[in-house]
C-alpha cells in the first residue's frame, strides 16, 4: 500500500519535471524541419526559471480570479495525473478517486478559470482569444463525450486501467474498429485541445490570429511560470491519456518494485518521442485552418467518433 | 492446420475494420470541399469495398467474390478514375470549393442521422441470420449508399454528383456481397460494366455540359440562359 502511494507521488512529479522537456523536444524539433537550428531542448526549464525570478505586475482594475488563475491552471493537470496510468499499469492508490470523465473535467476546470481570468484584465486580446477557446472547446466536448462513452461500452468501465486492460487482453482487441476509429478521433481531439496546428499555431506571435496563447498574455514573473508551466503538463497529461490508455498501453511498469517503475519513464518517453514525431509531420504539412473551418475539423473528429460508435453497435 | 473459428474472428475484425473505414469514407464524400480529393476518397472506398470482398471470399471460399474484389480493383479504382480525369478538364479538378446547398457542419450532422438511421431500418432484418459478416456489411453499405445519395442531392457541381452516384453502387455492392454471397457470376460482371458505362456517359455528359455553359456547377442551371 505504501508502495503505491509512493508510485503515485512519483508519477506526479514525473509529469511536473518532464512536461517541459517535452515542450522543448517538441519546439526543438519543429525548428529542425525548417531547417532551423532552433532553441535547445530545455528552454523550457530556463524561460520558467528565469519567470519566477521576476517581478510580477498585476492590474489594480483585476479581481481575485486573475490571482487565483495560475495557482488552479497548475494544480489541475497535477490531479489528473493522480487518476491516470503515468508510468504503472496497475492501479494506484487514487486511481479509483475519479474516471476519465472525471479527468477531462478537471482539466476543463483549468480552461475555465483561464478563460475567466482573460475575461477579467480588459485587455481586447484575451477576451478575444478566450472566447475562441471556448468555441473549440465546446466544439470538442461532443466527441469528449461520445468518445469516453464508446470505451466504456467496448471495455465496460471509464477507469483509465482497466480501459488499458481490455485493448490488449487478447491482443485482437487492438485491432477492434472502434478501437482504430476512437484513436483517430481523439487524436483530433487532442490537436483542437492542445492547440496544435491545423486548429491554432502555438508558435505564432500575431495576437489577432491567437486562440490559446492570448489568455496569459497579461501575466508576467511567477504568474506566467506557472501557467506556462501548467500549459506544458497538459499537454503532457493529455499525451498520457492518449498514449497510455487508448493506443499503446506496453511498456508500463507491471511489478511493484521501484527499478521497474523507474524503468518506465524511458519508456513513456520513447512512446511521447514517437507520437511527437507523427504530430511533427501533420503541423510541418498541414496549414492553420481558418477559425470558422474549425467547427468542420471538429465535425469530422465528431463523425469519425460517431462511425466508431456505430460499428461497435453493429459488432455486437 | 489452421483453426477454422481463429480465422472467422480474424476475418471478422479485419472485415469491421475496412467496414468502419469504409463508413468513414462515405461520411469524407460528403464532407469534402475538393473535387479531387473526394475522387481520391472514391477510390479509397472502392479498395475497401474489395477488402471485404476478398475477406468474405477467403471465409465463403467463393470464386465469385473473388473476382468481385478483383473487378473492383480494376474498374472503380484504375479505370474510372483515369476516365473521370481525362474527359472532364483540368480546371475542375484544380478549383477548391465545391457548392453545396448546405453547409459542411449541417451535412456532417445530417450525415451521422442518416449513418444511425440505416442502422436502424438493417436492424430489424439482422434477426435473421446471425452470421457475423451480414451484421457488419448490411447496415454499413446501406449508409454508404443513403450517404451517397446525400451528397449527390446536395452537392451543386457536376462531378462530385457523379462521384456519388458510384459511391451508392459501392453501398449497394458493400451490402449485397454479404447478403448474396452466391451471386451468379453474370450480374456481378454486368453490374461491374453498368458502371463503367455508367462513368462514362455522365463523364461524356459533363463533357458537353462545360462544354456549352462552360461551368460544371449545375446548381446555377436552374435558371435559363439567353444565348
Amino acid at each position: 500500500m505504501e508502495s503505491r502511494i509512493l508510485f503515485n507521488a512519483l508519477q506526479v512529479l514525473v509529469v511536473m519535471a518532464l512536461a517541459p522537456l517535452v515542450k522543448g523536444v517538441l519546439n526543438r524539433l519543429k525548428e529542425n524541419i525548417q531547417s532551423k537550428q532552433g532553441p535547445s531542448i530545455f528552454q523550457p526549464y530556463r524561460d520558467i526559471w528565469k519567470l519566477f525570478h521576476k517581478d510580477e505586475v498585476i492590474s489594480e482594475q483585476s479581481s481575485w480570479i486573475f490571482r487565483f488563475t495560475p495557482y488552479v491552471v497548475f494544480v489541475t493537470p497535477i490531479f489528473v495525473a493522480l487518476l491516470i496510468p503515468v508510468l504503472t499499469g496497475y492501479p494506484l492508490f487514487f486511481a479509483f478517486m475519479g474516471d476519465m470523465l472525471g479527468g477531462g473535467f478537471i482539466l476543463a476546470l483549468g480552461g475555465f478559470f483561464a478563460t475567466l481570468a482573460a475575461v477579467d484584465t480588459a485587455n481586447p486580446y484575451g477576451p478575444m482569444g478566450a472566447s475562441r477557446t471556448r468555441m473549440v472547446g465546446f466544439l470538442s466536448e461532443p466527441v469528449f463525450m461520445i468518445v469516453f462513452f464508446t470505451v466504456s461500452f467496448v471495455a465496460g468501465s471509464t477507469i483509465p486501467y482497466i480501459v488499458q486492460k481490455h485493448w490488449v487482453t487478447p491482443l485482437a482487441n487492438f485491432f477492434e474498429p472502434s478501437h482504430i476509429l476512437l484513436m483517430i478521433a481523439f487524436f483530433m481531439l487532442i490537436i483542437a485541445e492542445a492547440g496544435r496546428i491545423p486548429v491554432d499555431n502555438p508558435s505564432g506571435h500575431f495576437e489577432l490570429a491567437m486562440i490559446d496563447e492570448s489568455k496569459s498574455l497579461e501575466y508576467s514573473g511567477r504568474a506566467a511560470a506557472l501557467m506556462k508551466w501548467g500549459g506544458a503538463m497538459k499537454f503532457f497529461v493529455l499525451l498520457c491519456i492518449f498514449l497510455n490508455v487508448l493506443v499503446t498501453p506496453w511498456g508500463l511498469a507491471q511489478g511493484e518494485t521501484l527499478t521497474e517503475v523507474l524503468w518506465a519513464i524511458p519508456l513513456v518517453l520513447i512512446k511521447m518521442l514517437v507520437f511527437i514525431l507523427i504530430l511533427l509531420i501533420i503541423e510541418s504539412s498541414l496549414a492553420k485552418l481558418r477559425l470558422f473551418r474549425i467547427t468542420e475539423f471538429l465535425g469530422a473528429a465528431f463523425v469519425t467518433s460517431v462511425a466508431a460508435m456505430i460499428t461497435r453497435l453493429l459488432e455486437i | 492446420m489452421v483453426d477454422p473459428l481463429l480465422t472467422l474472428s480474424v476475418l471478422t475484425k479485419l472485415n469491421a475494420l475496412a467496414g468502419g473505414f469504409f463508413l468513414l469514407t462515405g461520411f469524407g464524400l460528403v464532407a469534402m470541399r475538393q473535387v479531387l480529393a473526394s475522387l481520391n476518397l472514391f477510390v479509397l472506398q472502392s479498395i475497401l469495398l474489395a477488402a471485404s470482398a476478398f475477406f468474405l471470399g477467403y471465409q465463403h471460399d467463393s470464386i465469385h467474390l473473388y473476382a468481385v474484389a478483383g473487378l473492383t480493383l480494376g474498374i472503380k479504382t484504375l479505370l474510372i478514375p483515369r476516365l473521370l480525369r481525362r474527359m472532364i478538364s483540368q480546371e475542375i479538378y484544380a478549383r477548391r470549393e465545391i457548392l453545396q446547398v448546405l453547409n459542411i457542419p449541417t451535412s456532417l450532422l445530417i450525415a451521422v442521422g442518416l449513418a444511425i438511421f440505416a442502422y436502424f431500418i438493417a436492424s430489424p432484418l439482422l434477426t435473421m441470420g446471425d452470421e457475423p459478416f451480414i451484421k457488419l456489411n448490411l447496415p454499413i453499405g446501406l449508409a454508404g449508399l443513403l450517404l451517397a445519395a446525400y451528397g449527390v442531392m446536395v452537392r451543386r457541381e457536376a462531378v462530385p454528383q457523379v462521384i456519388g452516384i458510384l459511391a451508392m453502387e459501392n453501398g449497394a455492392f458493400f451490402a449485397g456481397i454479404a447478403v448474396a454471397p452466391g451471386l451468379p457470376m453474370i450480374a456481378e460482371l454486368a453490374a461491374a460494366f453498368d458502371v463503367l458505362i455508367i462513368a462514362i456517359v455522365m463523364g461524356l455528359l459533363t463533357r458537353r455540359i462545360h462544354e456549352r455553359v462552360g461551368t460544371t456547377a449545375v446548381g446555377r442551371m436552374t435558371s435559363l440562359k439567353e444565348e
